[in-house]
């Protein structure tokens, strides 16, 4: 049991420092948020799935209330982040592109083109 | 029906987020309960117009929650364990070729374009920037377009299908 906490916790530790090494090697806002917020998401699954079985065992041997209480509050956590995550990535990526921020080195950018061509025809 | 229905969600949620609190009944005590019932029907009250917006109850058919935790513990975790190695490797190596790409996948439903969106967000590597409100167009930053005009399998596998059967 001790095993599977301490594989869970080391795969989220790596995937959150992963994301945060993300931030310094990508070039601009939408790389970076591919980084920082997707990474640090598993990072944090993997974690909080720690402190679940840890919750849980402890419960299954001390029968003390309080530690189920800790894995299923973790629970709740870990669906929130999941729900609220991607909105606020979409939300930040969404922002900047409005605010023009064109991502570097893109090879293609059918967002702008099309935008583009709604400003200059009126109607799509 | 908003009403009851809040209500019970309402309820069912202050149950979770007090689960061992006594031994009374089943698990709960009786003072939590009826405050659960007492926070169910206020929360009904205010929000109960905003929940069941669209006045469709197609969502509380059983079948459609378990093929959304298939899916959720499925096709789509194994799509974002793949998805995370990939990006985990392009932070080092730093071989990206970013693009925004439109792509279509035909969903009708608020809640499908959310659900796919919000899937697509989750997978590393894919990132939902914006959406064509009148034809539920997706367009997506996709870190390294391996070929274009994109493929909707390239970026999001079978996640259509499955949020077509699960929300629509």
């Amino acid at each position: 049991m001790g095993a599977i906490i301490w594989i869970a916790a080391i795969i989220g530790v790596t995937f959150n420092a992963l994301g945060s090494v993300a931030l310094l090697r990508f070039p601009d806002v939408y790389t970076r948020l591919h980084g920082a917020t997707k990474a640090t998401t598993f990072g944090s699954i993997f974690t909080t799935l720690a402190v679940i079985v840890y919750g849980f065992v402890r419960w299954y041997y001390d029968g003390n209330p309080k530690y189920v209480i800790l894995a299923v509050h973790a629970i709740v956590a870990v669906v929130f982040v999941l729900i609220t995550n991607p909105v606020s990535a979409h939300a930040i990526a969404r922002a900047a592109h409005r605010s023009e921020i064109m991502p570097v080195r893109a090879v293609v950018d059918e967002l702008f083109n099309d935008n583009l061509a709604k400003k200059r025809g009126g109607t799509k | 029906m908003p009403f009851i229905l809040t209500s019970i969600v309402g309820f069912l949620a202050y149950l979770v987020l007090t689960f061992p609190s006594g031994s009374t009944l089943g698990y709960w005590s009786k003072p939590e309960i009826g405050f659960g019932i007492a926070a169910g029907v206020i929360a009904a009250a205010i929000g109960g117009r905003l929940f069941c917006y669209y006045k469709n109850y197609r969502m509380l058919n059983p079948v459609r929650w378990v093929l959304f935790l298939i899916y959720a513990f499925g096709p789509f975790f194994i799509a974002m364990a793949k998805a995370n190695i990939d990006v985990a490797m392009r932070v080092f190596t730093g071989k990206i070729n970013p693009a925004i790409v439109k792509i279509s996948p035909n969903l009708k439903t608020d809640l499908g374009i959310t659900m796919l969106a919000n899937s697509i967000t989750l997978t590393p590597g894919t990132l939902t920037v914006d959406i064509d409100e009148d034809t539920n167009e997706l367009y997506i930053h996709w870190i390294y377009a391996k070929e274009l005009p994109a493929k909707i399998e390239d970026i999001c596998g079978t996640f259509p299908e499955w949020v077509r059967r699960i929300a629509e």
